[in-house]
């Protein structure tokens, strides 16, 4: 886990936060893929994560939180989902990785006391492809989280105003 | 209630295909299974077909959720006919915007099997 901001509210965050973050994701992904999330200490290979979904955050809790794998990691975890014939068809792959990340982002603020009422969020987007620089105006704070899935590396990043 | 019939609106198609398959494994007995992207296709589609059981997400792009269950009472065909959201908006607020504005129930995503028979077998029972 690594965040970009040392003043005492980011620290607050990073000590609160970022277990809940953990946790928001082990519970979809227990619950909604029957898997288990390994932690990880170990640098990745960003060039590798080729797949990256997104949902915005607005209102009591303002920026975006981002969820990138490998395209194989996204197939994956979209056979997980609905089983290996409906996984394959077109389309499924961008739409389980998108819904993955919406389900992450509603679960991780609705653990945030006082927050969940005022905070809106948007429906996923999905970009496929890892040649890309992403700027976001939320850039007041940010926490990154790295675990696996079966052994592939998973990159959650929340970025906050 | 044997083989009902249910529309699920979701805009995600995946999220669509697993609360189905949630359903069949609470052990729900469900026939016609119809299927909607937002709000606007789910009135469409109620303007012509009867429903048991409506579940419904409440973020969509064109009608959200909450909409979709406050223009429900004026479909003839939707008269009577329970609404549950599955959703990730899971805050206190969320949960009594919908159930005021005619929402029988509200699962919050991530679920279980267990949590949707939980849910909807009082619905459907009439509780």
């Amino acid at each position: 886990m690594s965040t970009s901001k040392t003043d005492p509210e980011a620290a607050n965050r990073s000590e609160y936060w970022a277990p809940l973050l953990e946790l928001s994701a082990q519970e979809v992904f227990g619950l909604m893929l029957g898997d288990k999330l390994e932690t990880t200490s170990e640098p990745v290979a960003v060039e590798s994560l080729d797949v990256t979904a997104m949902v915005g955050l607005a209102g009591s809790l303002c920026g975006l939180l981002s969820l990138r794998c490998s395209s194989s990691c996204a197939a994956l975890m979209a056979t997980k989902m609905l089983g290996p014939d409906i996984a394959s068809a077109k389309g499924q792959m961008e739409d389980a990785i998108g819904e993955v990340c919406n389900m992450v982002a509603g679960n991780f603020k609705n653990k945030l006391s006082g927050m969940s009422d005022g905070c809106k969020l948007s429906v996923p987007t999905v970009i496929t492809g890892s040649n890309y620089n992403l700027c976001t105006l939320a850039n007041d704070y940010s926490m990154e989280i790295n675990v696996l899935f079966h052994g592939n590396p998973v990159v959650m990043s929340l970025q906050l105003n | 209630m044997d083989n009902i019939s249910v529309l699920i609106v979701d805009d995600s198609s995946v999220m669509r295909k697993i609360v189905e398959r949630s359903l069949r494994q609470a052990g729900i007995e469900i026939g016609q299974v119809y299927e909607a992207g937002n709000g606007l296709e789910a009135l469409a589609l109620l303007n012509e077909r009867k429903v048991n059981l409506v579940l419904c997400d409440i973020n969509m792009p064109g009608m959200d959720g909450l909409e979709f269950v406050k223009q429900l009472p004026a479909l003839e065909n939707a008269k009577g006919v329970p609404v549950v959201m599955i959703t990730t908006e899971g805050s206190e607020g969320h949960v009594v915007q919908a159930l005021s504005a005619g929402a029988r129930g509200y699962i919050r995503k991530p679920f279980t099997a267990d949590q949707v028979k939980e849910h909807i077998v009082p619905v459907l029972a009439g509780n």
